[in-house]
């Protein structure tokens, strides 16, 4: 179970304090999934920051009853001058699990070939986010932190992805933020809208949906709107 | 905030992350070209050689009875110990911030690990450098090699609790980074590697002596030299000086884990 109580962050700015999550509360059982929808500039980044750890509440606390994976995908932790390899094993020694067994998995789903013994920083784009999905899937949690933005690829990469997380992995526990209100409702048990700050859990995918529709995404111009 | 890690594990955690972040820095500070990780102490001793050599040259033990070659290896090996490992904890943190989405990956370890990777350097150097000229001769050998050994290990307390403080203070304000820079560079000469306080106009001396690290270079060159120098320093002063900077430091560095702002 993972819990958020009463979780608020507060950044300082030039113009005084801006309150970018407001007494955000909800919990998650193994097993169960939620995705959070939210416009850009929500706080969607931010509530997966302090969910992983990575920052600390201002006010309210995060309690983890199980474990909690770093954001899916997220290679803003890779080192140039490391190789494929040497940030699996860097991974693996972080989170205490040996990493040979690994390697086969790492060097098949990445598909990077000679690439993965060379530095990072002769990767692609495309080669840089295969990794970090891959060390995202080495390493085993209770809960999965997935940010939609960051999975951005080709549709084989997408399906394979998906099969990893979704099918393989469909017994743990998934906090999914999103944009994207229809990966929510393709995917998702339950979801909460996140909306200038505050947090709004609804019973059904559907209710959420309704909300996110008349609150914030803001109607197109009139001349593009169909009769 | 309660924790349910049990304590032995924590430990187990700590060593992991700690290990994971050495194997990381060693290879992105030194890579895998040409000398690779020897470079974490024959930098030091290019450096101490160097300097050392102008030393000798300019004849700076001022006559006494001290051997010049061991004064100038104490002296700048001293130098290097406290001032390289507060030179790389600033900006320690900006550079590892990535890290941090590793939830066991604490703003304290990366402080940790700088700290040890300068230490090491900066005692292999000085023991490298010790052994080659003790074996050819240009050295005698010290007289009491613990004290020696303590001075060294005062030293190392006071580099490693003065990052901390310096090294998590950038993270609140760009004028520290500023500051330091001509701050090492007026406290090296002051620091007591260059002279012995008893060479010192007695008046003089117990304003020098307000400054930790002269301590730590007198109890380590009174343990090198024996009764050859007359030295003057405290530990009780030292130590306490050290255990305030650790202090400090800590709690700097806490409070800067908090505030941290991840990309």
């Amino acid at each position: 179970m993972i819990s958020v109580e009463n979780v608020s962050k507060t950044y300082d700015t030039r113009f005084g304090p801006r309150t970018v999550l407001d007494r955000v509360n909800f919990t998650l059982e193994r097993g169960r999934n939620v995705g959070i929808i939210g416009r850009n500039g929500a706080g969607k980044s931010t509530l997966i920051r302090l969910l992983s750890g990575a920052e600390h509440p201002t006010a309210g606390r995060i309690v983890r009853r199980m474990s909690v994976s770093w954001p899916l995908a997220f290679g803003g932790a890779f080192q140039p001058h490391l190789t494929g390899l040497d940030n699996l094993k860097f991974i693996s020694r972080v989170y205490g699990v040996d990493y040979r067994p690994l390697v086969g998995f790492v060097e098949d789903f990445t598909e990077l070939g000679i690439y993965f013994r060379e530095p990072v920083l002769h990767y692609s784009q495309g080669m840089l986010t295969r990794l970090a999905f891959a060390l995202s899937m080495a390493i085993e949690f209770d809960c999965f932190l997935i940010d939609e933005a960051m999975m951005a690829g080709d549709q084989r990469f997408h399906d394979r992805c998906t099969y990893e997380l979704f099918q393989k992995r469909k017994d743990r526990a998934f906090i999914l933020v999103t944009h994207d209100a229809e990966v929510v409702k393709a995917i998702c048990q339950s979801a909460c809208v996140l909306h200038e700050g505050k947090f709004y859990p609804f019973e059904t995918v559907a209710d959420a949906y309704d909300f996110y529709q008349t609150h914030t995404v803001q109607a197109p111009p009139p001349n593009e709107n169909p009769a | 905030m309660k924790s349910e890690v049990s304590f032995v594990r924590a430990l187990a955690i700590q060593r992991r992350v700690l290990h994971a972040l050495m194997m990381r820095e060693v290879i992105t500070r030194f890579g895998r070209q040409n000398l690779g990780v020897l470079w974490v102490f024959v930098e030091p001793m290019i450096f101490t050689l160097g300097v050392a050599a102008l030393w000798i040259a300019a004849d700076m033990h001022h006559g006494s009875n001290i051997p010049i070659v061991a004064f100038a290896i104490t002296g700048y090996s001293s130098v290097l110990l406290w001032r390289n490992c507060t030179n790389h904890s600033i900006g320690a943190i900006a550079a590892n911030q990535s890290l941090l989405y590793h939830r066991n990956v604490r703003v304290i370890d990366v402080f940790l690990i700088r700290s040890i990777l300068e230490i090491a350097g900066a005692t292999t150097s000085f023991a490298v450098l010790s052994i080659v000229f003790i074996a050819i001769g240009w050295m005698a050998p010290p007289i009491n090699t613990l004290q020696v050994m303590f001075g060294w290990f005062m030293l190392a307390w006071f580099g490693t609790a003065l990052a901390l403080l310096i090294g998590a203070a950038t993270a609140y304000s760009d004028i520290v980074e500023k500051l330091w820079g001509p701050a090492a560079y007026l406290l090296f000469p002051l620091s007591g590697a260059a002279y012995m306080v008893d060479w010192l106009p007695t008046a003089m001396q117990k304003y020098v002596l307000l400054l930790p690290m002269v301590h730590g270079v007198e109890i380590l060159r009174e343990g090198y030299f024996g009764n050859v120098v007359r030295t003057h320093y405290d530990v009780g002063y030292m130590a306490s000086i050290c255990l305030l900077l650790t202090l400090a430091g800590l709690l700097t560095v806490r409070e800067a884990g908090l505030k941290v702002e991840t990309r």
